[in-house]
């Protein structure tokens, strides 16, 4: 009986100490010749914002051959491994791997880009686990007030930057000021979630766009995968009107933009959030694509470069081409200028082993990336600060399209690299 | 006045396309009971099939019709012959749980297959040409799947009631086990009503890309609008699955008259009325 009761206790000592070997073992690895950090890495590889993280596996290649020689951190180089997962565009699917990398693979930064549907249910996972997170990639509205932030409260330990719906009014409103059509804008708005932003009477387009003289035809939120445009086509026939704005997803953009020619409508100007970034949604619309016009969050002509790597916008863009034989697309810069936000924060942390340590870093972040400056101490409210934007126009390039930047009125560092031509 | 015509008769094109989605359906339903879950994703099957002969022949997406077509067909002989037959009984359950693991099983062959990149049929000029007929302009592409829909059906009625092989359908539908007296091989009518189906499903799910860009997950919401057009004209009656097809076109064109986010629930809405004041559709031929 009490050689039993002696091996229970020895054992229970034992298996205690076994229990907390690792929890030892991981705190003093900074004790390792090159101690090592993880980063986790949320993004839609597959489904239909699979467009967004097309350029992934040569941003990602570029940055791990840039993190494995090491940052330096305290006097001591630490590698840098990145830890990759596919959201599969399904924000159940984003929190789950998230919370694999935060529980599984123990990683000591979580990073996620491309709409609110990665960003948001990542950056929640990040929140309640206390794990320092960086997001990019997804308009600051939608992704602080659709996680229910408070302006004077904000996050604990997650970060974003990008740039807001003010921005995109602004840009809009710069690009129609002085083409000289007519001031009756058209205006088509899904029933989700940045349609009702988008469209919000008092946060949205409508009234900026009745401050700067613009009269707005809304019929209404839409279903999205509507199969029948007609009636806003009637709306917008009978107001006039001669600019057509919106948020799409490119499906509900190409029903309307067909419906459109086949029942005569002809606007001078079609500026829509979201269908129209990717130049390969361009292509599938032949030469019905050609004058339509988009946000630029990000272009070769951005006047910025990497802290990272010192590579310029051009070449990050260039370099994609050549690698894929694809058209730079408008996330690329985003998705580099995340990890150079992760290695300014890595080289500037007090304790690597502390996570509210990295949080504060990343707090205390000043930095110019190759998509504009980005300090969380500047934001419109905590834990967000914005990048600049401007507008551009798809315009005819040799055989292809080219994204024209046409205004820089809201970020005159940007250069302008072409002319608003109005549809024929 | 012109107000409400183009809705009017935008939502009679649109109804084509559910005519399309739905004549399949009626067909299989009316020759041997089956409820076919998987139709939605064959629609998309057919897509994808349009799509891998019009990019690598370099075909025009209709011209792809004379491949997908009788392709689909074969693959609707063979998939009744030797699976769906053996389901097939007394209970209506048995064949509804196997086509709804078909729904899954095709779903997902296509997400390996293709990937979830949205993908879209390019026609060219015609998707965008249109007529201008008095007050209203029509586009081609929805005029022509609005024809082809008509001619469809009516070769269906037409091969119903005045052929051979509409006889042992119609036979077959009042009586499977008396047919097999007659000297019909019940099994092989069977296979042929189904290759039928999905030669017009090939059609639909040409249109369908065309008209918009697809994904393998989009099936299943495609087959509420041809499941809504059977009920509406009557279980088994193809003409009257024209008729439900223009129903819901019709409503959903008017609702969105009212309020563009009332659309798509004014089908849905149109469809609930129908199925209260009459359970069996407007014209019901089957008892």
């Amino acid at each position: 009986m009490k050689t039993i009761l002696t091996s229970r206790r020895s054992f229970m000592v034992g298996a205690t100490a076994l229990l907390a070997a690792p929890a030892i073992l991981t705190r003093t690895r900074a004790y390792a010749a090159t101690p090592k950090l993880k980063v986790g890495h949320v993004s839609p590889r597959t489904g239909p914002l699979a467009g967004f993280a097309e350029a992934d596996d040569y941003i990602l290649s570029a940055i791990s051959k840039r993190f494995a020689e090491g940052i330096e951190n305290n006097g001591k180089r630490w590698q840098v491994e990145i830890i990759s997962k596919d959201s599969q565009s399904n924000p159940n699917r984003a929190a789950e791997v998230a919370s694999e990398l935060i529980l599984k693979e123990e990683v000591d930064i979580i990073v996620a880009a491309s709409t609110p549907d990665t960003v948001n249910p990542v950056s929640d996972q990040a929140e309640v686990n206390q794990v320092p997170c960086v997001t990019t990639d997804c308009p600051w509205q939608p992704y602080f007030f659709g996680r229910g932030g408070k302006p004077d409260k904000g996050f604990e330990s997650t970060y974003h930057f990008f740039w807001g719906l003010e921005d995109v009014i602004a840009a809009f409103l710069a690009m129609w000021d002085g083409a000289g059509t007519g001031k009756s804008v058209a205006g088509l708005f899904p029933n989700d979630a940045d349609g009702n932003a988008w469209g919000d009477p008092a946060l949205g387009l409508p009234k900026p766009l009745a401050a700067a003289g613009y009269t707005l035809t809304d019929p209404g939120r839409y279903q999205p995968m509507s199969d029948d445009f007609t009636n806003q086509i009637n709306a917008f026939k009978k107001a006039g009107c001669e600019i057509v704005t919106g948020n799409m997803i490119p499906p509900d953009f190409g029903t309307f933009w067909s419906q459109a020619a086949q029942q005569g409508f002809k606007p001078k100007i079609v500026t829509i959030g979201k269908a129209l970034l990717f130049p390969s949604v361009i292509k599938g619309l032949g030469t019905r694509g050609i004058g339509l016009s988009s946000e630029v969050w990000w272009s070769p002509s951005h006047p910025f470069k990497s802290s990272l790597t010192g590579i310029s916008s051009a070449d990050l863009a260039g370099g994609y081409t050549k690698e894929t034989g694809r058209p730079w697309t408008q996330p690329i810069g985003f998705k580099h200028a995340l990890f150079e936000v992760v290695a300014n924060v890595v080289s500037r942390t007090q304790d690597l082993e502390d996570h509210p340590a990295i949080v504060k870093a990343i707090a205390e972040t000043d930095m110019k990336t190759i998509v504009g400056p980005v300090n969380w101490s500047k934001g419109p409210v905590k834990n967000v600060s914005k990048t600049p934007l401007v507008a551009g126009q798809w315009q005819k390039e040799g055989d292809g399209v080219a994204l024209k930047i046409v205004t820089n009125k809201p970020a005159p560092e940007i250069p302008v690299t072409g002319q608003l031509q109005l549809l024929g | 006045m012109d107000f409400w015509l183009d809705p009017l008769v935008q939502g009679i094109l649109l109804g084509g396309l559910y005519a399309l989605f739905a004549a399949g359906l009626s067909l299989i339903f009316g020759v041997m009971r089956l409820v076919n879950i998987a139709h939605g994703d064959l629609i998309v099957l057919s897509a994808y099939m349009a799509l891998t002969t019009s990019v690598t022949l370099g075909l025009h997406p209709l011209a792809a019709l004379v491949l997908v077509v009788p392709f689909m067909a074969v693959v609707g002989y063979v998939l009744q012959r030797f699976l769906l037959n053996h389901t097939m009984g007394g209970d209506l359950l048995p064949p509804l749980l196997v086509t709804f693991g078909l729904s899954v099983i095709i779903q997902n062959a296509l997400l390996m297959g293709y990937s979830a990149d949205p993908q879209k049929l390019k026609a060219g000029a015609l998707e965008t040409a249109s007529i201008a007929a008095g007050p209203v302009s029509v586009g081609v592409l929805p005029l022509i799947l609005f024809v082809t829909a008509v001619v469809v059906i009516g070769l269906l009625q037409w091969m119903f009631y005045h052929t051979a092989l509409g006889r042992a359908f119609r036979a077959t539908s009042d009586r499977q086990d008396i047919v097999q007296l007659m000297g019909i091989n019940r099994a092989h009518v069977f296979g042929l009503a189904m290759a039928l189906a999905l030669a017009v499903t090939a059609l639909a799910g040409v249109f369908l890309g065309i008209r918009t860009s697809f994904d393998p997950a989009v099936g299943g919401s495609r087959l509420i609008f041809g499941f809504e057009a059977v009920i509406i004209g009557g279980l088994g009656n193809i003409w009257g699955t024209l008729a439900g097809g223009v129903i819901l076109g019709i409503a959903q064109t008017l609702g969105a008259k009212i309020d563009p986010g009332f659309q798509v629930q004014a089908g849905h809405l149109v469809f609930l009325i129908i199925l209260a004041i009459r359970p069996r559709g407007l014209f019901p031929r089957i008892d």
